[in-house]
């Protein structure tokens, strides 16, 4: 779980801070509702994790509440590779 | 009763809502023309008063210039006042065509086609052009009239930081398995009055198979030697595959919008376009002044001379008096005070000393990001400016924000 979070930290890092952006992002920062990742954006983050997990996460589970922090896209994903 | 008490109460909980996070927006009835001085009745029942405005769009200064206001008398009286149709019905006129001729040679494009706003040529272009083996890739700052357009339309969509062009290309290395792509970026951007790195998008298209998209709303009529837009400021007139742009802005103020570009995607436009399509026709009137604005503007840039000139004076003078401004070379001047209560205090103040300027702060900026965002315009004079720097000096003593830098403001007021 910890690697999964490792790689989805640092992909939300790569993808959203910007490089004057005196932010810390860690697994409970707030993702969506911070202001870090507009709801538009997130189209990126969802369609790396499928890649990358070989998994589909259909849109009524892409929320913006799912995709708020590195934790609960942790667990989403944990949710569809079970599945 | 279809309208229930339970239904009311749920949409007032919800507006009382809007209210406790601080984002209901209040109209301010103006009872003059727009211009660089208004009369302003705020709130609803106070005294009239007379202020200077620091937040329109009127460019060039333009929504009530006498030529144009007696174009537009002559267009309703030779053409009529509404066509009471959809274009492709029996809404096209001669001076719609004339009007698109007239575009098109201005943008230095193939054809333009007129849209009754550019929110709705924003809606209509992606859907009408793009299907699921295309991808768009848009700068994370576009316009939310983009955003939506985006939403419409089948193709694939992805996103790049802003004017970030690593990124940008990164993003194009990963679509290459697409049809087509489409770079899709603002030509100036509307909140903090920067200018997309056209020139450099361009080479990158080139590079890597792809079309460019430029919505040029900020920029048609005063961005450029000759305010052609921000793709003749960059060196790449000519070079942009669509561009949209607003008749409400620069270009005269009223309404209306524009889809300009390569010939075949303007015919998509015309045949598929849902809100061209679907929606009543420009106003007789609007376009015969907006032939007019062009006119005026399109051998003659005094204006946007006299545009770029205030907005020199403007950015300099609040320099000067240790304001935290964006950098840039757009008459759109944020003034930075990176708190939304601070950002509304000043606001209020300015108006208290005569001077129109709006506060924006999250979620319509990001957060920690407030601010109060100038524009200038060739109807101001030189008085116009001195009284507003006036203002916002006793305003920012006031406050004590004079002279700090970012940081400075956010330990002090936080954000």
């Amino acid at each position: 779980m910890d690697e999964l979070k490792t790689t989805i930290l640092e992909y939300v890092i790569d993808e959203y801070v910007e490089e004057d952006d005196d932010i810390e992002v860690d697994f409970e920062t707030e993702l969506i509702s911070g202001g870090l990742v507009d709801s538009f954006s997130m189209v990126s983050l969802k369609r790396f994790l499928e890649n990358k997990y070989k998994i589909q996460i259909p849109d009524a589970d892409a929320s913006p509440e799912a995709f708020d922090s590195v934790n609960s896209i942790a667990a989403l994903v944990e949710r569809f590779r079970n599945a | 009763m279809t309208y229930s008490t339970p239904i009311r109460e749920g949409y007032r909980q919800e507006l009382d809502a809007i209210r406790e996070a601080g984002l209901f927006k209040q109209e301010r009835s103006i009872h003059s023309p727009q211009s660089a001085g208004i009369r302003v009745e705020f709130p609803e029942g106070a005294p009239e008063r007379d202020v200077i405005n620091f937040c329109a769009n009127n460019y060039l200064g333009l929504s009530s210039h006498p030529d144009v206001i007696a174009a537009a008398h002559a267009g309703l009286d030779a053409r009529g006042y509404g066509m009471s149709s959809v274009r492709f019905i029996c809404g096209t006129q001669d001076i719609h065509h004339q009007l698109e001729r007239k575009l098109t040679e201005f943008l230095g494009t193939e054809d333009t086609l007129l849209f009754p706003s550019c929110m709705d040529a924003n809606a209509g272009v992606f859907e009408a052009v793009l299907d699921a083996e295309d991808v768009m890739i848009a700068d994370r700052l576009v316009h939310a009239s983009i955003v939506d357009g985006m939403r419409l339309a089948p193709a694939v969509r992805d996103t790049y930081k802003h004017s970030d062009m690593k990124h940008l290309e990164r993003k194009l290395q990963e679509h290459q398995d697409k049809r087509r792509r489409l770079i899709i970026t603002d030509g100036v951007f509307s909140m903090d009055g920067d200018l997309a790195k056209l020139d450099e998008i361009v080479a990158l298209a080139r590079q890597y198979d792809a079309m460019v998209f430029v919505d040029d709303s900020h920029a048609s009529g005063f961005i450029g030697r000759t305010g052609r837009g921000t793709h003749e400021h960059c060196g790449v007139f000519g070079e942009i595959d669509i561009i949209t742009t607003t008749l409400g802005k620069g270009l005269g103020g009223a309404s209306g919008g524009c889809v300009s570009g390569r010939a075949e995607i303007v015919e998509m436009c015309r045949q598929k376009a849902r809100p061209y399509l679907f929606s009543n026709t420009v106003a007789p009137m609007i376009v015969a002044g907006t032939l007019k604005v062009l006119d005026l503007i399109f051998t003659d840039t005094s204006r946007r001379d006299k545009l770029e000139w205030n907005t020199g004076y403007w950015r300099q003078g609040l320099i000067d008096l240790g304001f935290d401004i964006k950098q840039g070379d757009s008459p759109i001047v944020p003034v930075m005070l990176y708190n939304a209560k601070l950002a509304q205090d000043v606001s209020r103040d300015l108006y208290d000393e005569g001077v129109y300027a709006i506060g924006f702060f999250f979620p319509v900026v990001p957060k920690a990001a407030a601010r109060i965002r100038t524009q200038l315009s060739a109807a101001h004079d030189k008085e116009h400016l001195d009284q507003g720097l006036a203002a916002f000096a006793k305003v920012g003593a006031k406050h004590g924000i004079l002279g700090l830098g970012k940081q400075e403001i956010i330990d002090r007021f936080g954000t």
